[in-house]
C-alpha cells in the first residue's frame, strides 16, 4: 500500500474537532468581525436605530437598546474573531462605560482595511506594526487636540453638561436630553470628585413621561414600613442589620429538638419566643427609632417594634443596605450586645412618599451628603430599561472626565484631527508599513461616515469637506447631524470625553492586531449536551 | 490494511471498526507515526520567531484562547492521535523544565522526522537512524556549550537580563512594550532570586491579571495580591503596619467529624445550647483579638454574626482565600497557618507593611493587595490588557519570560538566537559526520539538515526568502568562522545576533536538542501499532 504522501494531513485530532489554517482562518476570522461590526454599525451615532432583543429563555424578554454592549452581551455568537469584539466591547463598558459600539465598529473597519492589505499581499505583521506606528501617532495628535477646563468651575460644569448631552444624543433620552445632561451632571458633581457610581441610586418606576424623571437628594428605599408602625420619623436614629428575625436558628452542627410531651414543645417554643424577644429589646435597647433588616422580619418581632414605637423594614436587598449604610454612616451588624461598638446610622427625615401609584422610602438629610436616587418615570419598562442604561453610560463618561478633565471635540472632529496626523505620519515613512497606516487613517474616517449614513446624510460629501477644513487648519470642524452640515464644535457645543476617545483607538488596536496575528483556527470537539 | 484514503485524497488510519483490533506494521506503522508527528509539528511551525502567528482555539464550551505559546496550543488542541500525543507531552516537558522554546522544541522534532522519512525511503533501517540521531545530538550540544558565552549579571546591573527577556518576549504579542515587561519580569525574578545558591523559587511569583486598563498599566507589586474583597464593606479598606492571622477554620460554630446527635428535651437545654453558641462566637473573635492580629484572612467563609462582630472589634477580615494563596501569604509574611483557633498565639501572625483593598473600572471588581512583607520577598506581576484574551496571553507570555530569566540565574551561559546556534550546530554535526565510517552517517548529515529547520521557519514567518537566507548564514558562518550570524527577523541591518542582543540560554537550548531527539527516537522504535477497537 502507497505510504503518506509529503504534504497531506494525517487527522490527529479529535473526531468532531476542525482546523482552519492560513487563508481560510483568517478569512473566517475577518469575516466574522465585520460581521459584528456591521451588526452595531447602524447603532452609532445621533440619529442611530435601536434593536430589539428578545431572549430565548422563558419568558420571551424583550429589550430595545442601542448600547452596543448590551447588544453584543446578548447575541449568542460562533466565531473565535467576533467574540474578541464582543470582549473588547465588554471591557470598554466595565472601563469606561461608554464608547461601546464605537470600539467594535472602529475594530471592524481596521480588519476590513486590513483584508484589502492582505489580499495585496503585505504580511500581516507589516500590517500591525503599520497599526501600531499609526496608533502612537493618533493618540499623540488626540492628546495635542484634548482641552481642559479643570481650573475654571463654571466652564467645566458646562463641559460636563456638553459632554452628557453628547453621549444622551445618541440615546433614547435624546429628546430631553438637557433634562438628564443636568441630572446627570448634578448627581455626580455631589460625588465630589470620588467617582463611586455606587452613591448613585437609579430607580425605575413606570408611569409618567420621562421628563417627570427628577434627582432626589436623599435615599430612596422601595419598601414600606411595617403595619402600624410610624410612617414620618423626624431625627432618625437607624439601625441596619442583617439578622434572621424569623426563627433564630442554633447553627451548632447536630442539634435536633426531641421531646416526649406535649408541654415540652409549648416550654420549648416559648424559649424561642423568649430568645425572639430578647433580641428584639436588644435592639430597641440601642435608642433606635428605625431598625432595617435585610432578611424577613416576622409578625412577632414587628409587633414588638410596632409597640415599641419603632419603625422596621424587613427585606431591604444586600445592595440597599450597603448602599444605606454608606449614605446614613451606619454599621451593618448582626450581633446586638454591644451597644457601644456599633455606629448608628443617622438622617433627618426618613418619610413615605408616593411616586406614581408606589409608596417607597425616602431619606432626607442624610450624614454624607454624597449620595443620591435618580427616579426614573417613563412609559414603559423597555423605554425605562434603556434610559436606565443610557443615563447610566452618561454617568460613567462624567466620573471619568471628573478623574481626568480633558475633553476633546466630538463630531468625527477627533477623528480626522487623527487621521489627518497618520496620513502624515505614513507620508513621510517609507516601506509597506505607510500602507498600513493609510490604512489606518481610512478606518479613522469610517466612523464620521457611518454617523453621516446612520443619519441619512451624504457622507462623500460631508466627510471630504471636514477634511479639507482640517487641511486648512480649521480645528475644530466637524460635523453637526441635526443641521446635516459641517460646522465649528466648539459653538456646537459637541464634546466628548478624552480617556473614552483614548481607550476606544486603545483596544480598538489592540483587538485588531490580535485577530491580524491569527492564521490558525483549531475548534475542539463541542461539549456535548444533554 | 491499515491505511485508506478519503474523498480528499487524505490518508487516515481505519480503527473505528468496533471491537475489532487494528494493527499497523512495519514501515507502513513509522511512516503513519511520522506523518502524524508532522502534522503537529506543521500547525506550530508558523508561530515560530518574532514575527510568528498566532492561532485561535476554541474550547469545547466555545471559550476562545489566543496564543502563540507552543505548550498551550499543543495542550488545548485536543490532539487524539497518539503520536501527536507524544509530540504534546515533548512541547509539555519542555514547558516544565525550561518554560521556553516549547514551539522550537516541536518544530525541531518535526523536521528530525521528515528527515528520518526520507532516510527510510532509503532503505536505512530506524535503529541506525535513531544511533545516528543520538550521536549527532551530543556532537550538537558539545558544539552549544563550546559557542556559549558566560552572561555577566549581577543584583545592581540586569540590564544584560532584560535584553534576554525582550528576545523572549518579542514573538509574543505583548512585544508592543516589551522593555516595560521585560524590566518588570526581570525585576520580579531578581526580587526572589537568592543569587548566592543560584537558585529562584517561581512559586513566590505570582502572575495575575485583570481585564481594563492598557497593556502599559502592568505593574509589579511588591508583595501578593488576592483576587477577594474585605469581607464587611464597612471594615478599614487599608491597614497600616498589619499582624495578619491566616486561618483554615471556618468561624462557625464547630462540626465534629463524628456523627453525633444533639437531644434538646428541655428548654433549660435549648437555653444552654444558645448561650453555648453565642460563646463560640465571642471566643471565636476574642481570640483573634487577643493576639494582636489586625487583619484575619480566613481560608472559609463566616456567618453573618461572626462577620458583625469582627466588624464591630474592628478586625478586618478576608474570606474564601484560596489554599495556593494562603501558602504564599504564609511563607511572605512569615506567619503560620493556624487551623484551630485555640492555637492562635501572637508569634503565629504574619506581618505585612501595608494592606488596601483597591477596585478597578465601573463594576465592583475589587482586589486586595498586601505590600511588604515581612519575611520573604514573594512578588505579584498584575497584568491590565484591553481584553480577557489579551490578559490570559501576557499573563502567559510573563510566565516564558520569567522562566527564562530564572534559567539565567540559575546558569549564566548563553547562546545567541536567530537561528545562529542551529547553524553552527548544524556546521558541526556535518564536520563530524564525514568522520564516522558507518551508516550512522548519514542519519548524522540528516540531523544537521534538520537543524537547519528552525532558521528556515525563522525566515519563512519573517518574510524573508528562507532557503537563500539560510545557505547565505550558513555559507558566512564557514567563512568568518563566526557562530553568532543568525537570521535577521527583525530587518535591522546585520546578521550578527551578538549586537542585535538576540539570546537565549545554553541549557533552554541544549534541552530542546535532547527532548526533540529522544522523542524522535522513541517515535522511530515503533514498528507496530496495535489498537485496541472501541469496545461497545
Amino acid at each position: 500500500m502507497a505510504t503518506a504522501a509529503g504534504n497531506a494531513d494525517a487527522s490527529v485530532l479529535r473526531e468532531g474537532a476542525s482546523e482552519e489554517k492560513g487563508e481560510h482562518a483568517r478569512l473566517a476570522s475577518f469575516v466574522g468581525a465585520m460581521a459584528i461590526g456591521d451588526l452595531v454599525k447602524s447603532t452609532l451615532g445621533p440619529k442611530g436605530m435601536d434593536k430589539i432583543l428578545q431572549s430565548v429563555q422563558r419568558g420571551r424578554n424583550v429589550t430595545v437598546t442601542n448600547d452596543g454592549a448590551t447588544i453584543l452581551k446578548s447575541i449568542y455568537v460562533d466565531n473565535p474573531a467576533a467574540k474578541v469584539l464582543v470582549d473588547i466591547s465588554k471591557a470598554q463598558d466595565d472601563e469606561v462605560g461608554d464608547g461601546t459600539t464605537s470600539v467594535v465598529v472602529f475594530a471592524s473597519e481596521l480588519l476590513r482595511q486590513a483584508e484589502q492589505l492582505v489580499n495585496q499581499h503585505v504580511h500581516p505583521m507589516t500590517i500591525i506594526q503599520g497599526f501600531r506606528e499609526a496608533c502612537e501617532a493618533a493618540k499623540a495628535a488626540l492628546e495635542r487636540a484634548a482641552s481642559d477646563n479643570a481650573g475654571d468651575e463654571a466652564r467645566f460644569r458646562q463641559d460636563l453638561t456638553n459632554i452628557a448631552k453628547t453621549t444622551l444624543s445618541s440615546k433614547i433620552l435624546t429628546n430631553d436630553k438637557e433634562h438628564f445632561a443636568k441630572l446627570a451632571v448634578d448627581a455626580v458633581l455631589r460625588l465630589k470628585g470620588s467617582g463611586d457610581l455606587e452613591m448613585i441610586q437609579i430607580i425605575q418606576k413606570p408611569g409618567g413621561s420621562l421628563k417627570d424623571s427628577f434627582l432626589d437628594e436623599g435615599f430612596i428605599l422601595d419598601k414600606r414600613f411595617g403595619v402600624g408602625q410610624p410612617k414620618r420619623i423626624e431625627n432618625a436614629k437607624i439601625l441596619i442589620a442583617n439578622t434572621p428575625m424569623d426563627t433564630d436558628k442554633i447553627k451548632i452542627y447536630g442539634a435536633r429538638v426531641r421531646v416526649d410531651s406535649m408541654t415540652k414543645v409549648a416550654e420549648i417554643e416559648q424559649a424561642e419566643r423568649e430568645k425572639m424577644k430578647r433580641k428584639c429589646e436588644k435592639i430597641i435597647g440601642y435608642g433606635i427609632n428605625c431598625f432595617i433588616n435585610r432578611q424577613l422580619i416576622y409578625n412577632y418581632p414587628e409587633q414588638i417594634f410596632t409597640e415599641a414605637g419603632v419603625a422596621a423594614i424587613e427585606h431591604a436587598d444586600f445592595d440597599g443596605i450597603e448602599r444605606l449604610a454608606l449614605v446614613t454612616g451606619g454599621d451593618i451588624c448582626s450581633t446586638f450586645d454591644n451597644p457601644e461598638d456599633v455606629q448608628l446610622g443617622s438622617c433627618d427625615l426618613i418619610e413615605e412618599v408616593m411616586i406614581g401609584e408606589d409608596r417607597l422610602i425616602r431619606f432626607s438629610g442624610v450624614a454624607k451628603g454624597e449620595a443620591c436616587t435618580i427616579v426614573l418615570r417613563g412609559a414603559s419598562e423597555h423605554i425605562l430599561g434603556e434610559a436606565e442604561r443610557s443615563l447610566h453610560d452618561a454617568l460613567c463618561v462624567l466620573t471619568s472626565t471628573v478623574k481626568d478633565s480633558r475633553v476633546i471635540y466630538g463630531g468625527g472632529c477627533s477623528e480626522m484631527i487623527m487621521s489627518k496626523a497618520v496620513e502624515e505620519l505614513a507620508a513621510k515613512t517609507p516601506g509597506k508599513r505607510s500602507l498600513a497606516m493609510e490604512c489606518f487613517a481610512k478606518a479613522l474616517r469610517a466612523i464620521p461616515t457611518i454617523i453621516c449614513d446612520n443619519g441619512g446624510l451624504d457622507s462623500s460629501e460631508l466627510v471630504s469637506q471636514m477634511r479639507a477644513a482640517h487641511a486648512a487648519g480649521k480645528k475644530n470642524t466637524g460635523i453637526n447631524i441635526l443641521t446635516g452640515e459641517v460646522g465649528d464644535m466648539q459653538q456646537c457645543g459637541v464634546v466628548e470625553c478624552f480617556r473614552v476617545k483614548q481607550q476606544v483607538l486603545l483596544s480598538a488596536t489592540e483587538a485588531a492586531e490580535m485577530i491580524i496575528r491569527v492564521d490558525d483556527i483549531i475548534k475542539c470537539t463541542p461539549r456535548q449536551r444533554e | 490494511m491499515s491505511l485508506a484514503f478519503d474523498e480528499f485524497g487524505r490518508p487516515f488510519i481505519i480503527i473505528k471498526e468496533q471491537g475489532a483490533k487494528t494493527r499497523v506494521r512495519g514501515i507502513d506503522a513509522q511512516k503513519a507515526n511520522i506523518a502524524a508527528a508532522k502534522s503537529v509539528a506543521r500547525t506550530l511551525r508558523s508561530s515560530l520567531g518574532p514575527k510568528g502567528m498566532d492561532k485561535i482555539l476554541q474550547s469545547g464550551d466555545g471559550d476562545i484562547t489566543i496564543t502563540n505559546d507552543g505548550a498551550t496550543i499543543l495542550d488545548q488542541m485536543e490532539v487524539e492521535h497518539e503520536i501527536g500525543k507524544l509530540m504534546v507531552e515533548l512541547s509539555k516537558s519542555q514547558d516544565y523544565e525550561i518554560g521556553d522554546g516549547t514551539t522550537g522544541v516541536v518544530v525541531l522534532a518535526g523536521a528530525l522526522l521528515e528527515q528520518a522519512e526520507s532516510l527510510l525511503d532509503r532503505g536505512i533501517h530506524p535503529l541506525r537512524i535513531a544511533e545516528g540521531y543520538e550521536m549527532a545530538s551530543k556532537v550538537a550540544t558539545k558544539e552549544l556549550a563550546r559557542i556559549s558565552e558566560k552572561f555577566e549579571f549581577d543584583a545592581e546591573n540586569i540590564e544584560p537580563l532584560i535584553q534576554t527577556c525582550m528576545t523572549t518576549l518579542s514573538s509574543k504579542i505583548v512585544n508592543r512594550c516589551k522593555r516595560e515587561m521585560a524590566e518588570i519580569c526581570v525585576k520580579a525574578v531578581m526580587a526572589v532570586a537568592d543569587l548566592e545558591r543560584k537558585d529562584v523559587n517561581l512559586d513566590l511569583i505570582k502572575v495575575e491579571g485583570k481585564v481594563g486598563g492598557k497593556l502599559e498599566d502592568t505593574m509589579l507589586v511588591n508583595g501578593i495580591v488576592l483576587d477577594k474583597d474585605i469581607s464587611h464593606p464597612q471594615m478599614a479598606k487599608e491597614i497600616k503596619d498589619a499582624k495578619i492571622a491566616i486561618l483554615t477554620c471556618p468561624f462557625e460554630p464547630p462540626k465534629p467529624k463524628t456523627k453525633h446527635k444533639i437531644e434538646i428535651d428541655t428548654a433549660e437545654k435549648y437555653e444552654e445550647l444558645r448561650q453555648q453558641e453565642e460563646k463560640y462566637f465571642n471566643d471565636m473573635v476574642k481570640q483573634c483579638k487577643d493576639c494582636g492580629a489586625t487583619l484575619v484572612i480566613c481560608q472559609w467563609g463566616f456567618d453573618d454574626e461572626a462577620n458583625s462582630m469582627l466588624m464591630q472589634q474592628k478586625l478586618p477580615a478576608i474570606r474564601w482565600v484560596g489554599g495556593v494563596e494562603l501558602e504564599l501569604l504564609a511563607i511572605a509574611t512569615g506567619g503560620r497557618i493556624v487551623p484551630r483557633f485555640t492555637e492562635l498565639t501572637p508569634e503565629k501572625l504574619g506581618s505585612a507593611g501595608m494592606v488596601k483593598e483597591v477596585s478597578f473600572g465601573t463594576t465592583k471588581e475589587r482586589m486586595v493587595i498586601i505590600e511588604d512583607c515581612a519575611a520573604s520577598k514573594a512578588v505579584t506581576v498584575f497584568v491590565r490588557g484591553g481584553n480577557k484574551m489579551m490578559v490570559d496571553e501576557t499573563k502567559r507570555s510573563l510566565h516564558d519570560a520569567i522562566c527564562v530569566a530564572r534559567n539565567l540565574v540559575r546558569s549564566n551561559n548563553i547562546v545567541y538566537g536567530g537561528g545562529s546556534a542551529e547553524v553552527a550546530c548544524a556546521i558541526a554535526v556535518e564536520e563530524e559526520a564525514d568522520k564516522i565510517p558507518s551508516v550512522e552517517q548519514y542519519a548524522m548529515r540528516a540531523f544537521a539538515d534538520a537543524l537547519d529547520a528552525v532558521p528556515n521557519a525563522l525566515a519563512e514567518n519573517s518574510g524573508l526568502p528562507p532557503i537563500e537566507s539560510v545557505a547565505t548564514i550558513k555559507a558566512q558562518q564557514l567563512k568568518d568562522k563566526n557562530p553568532f550570524l543568525g537570521v535577521d527577523c527583525k530587518e535591522i541591518g546585520t546578521n550578527d545576533m551578538k549586537s542585535q542582543g538576540v539570546f537565549e540560554t545554553l541549557i533552554g537550548k541544549q534541552q530542546q536538542i535532547l527532548l526533540a531527539t529522544q522523542v524522535v527516537k522513541l517515535i522511530l522504535k515503533i514498528d507496530d501499532v496495535i489498537l485496541a477497537g472501541e469496545g461497545q
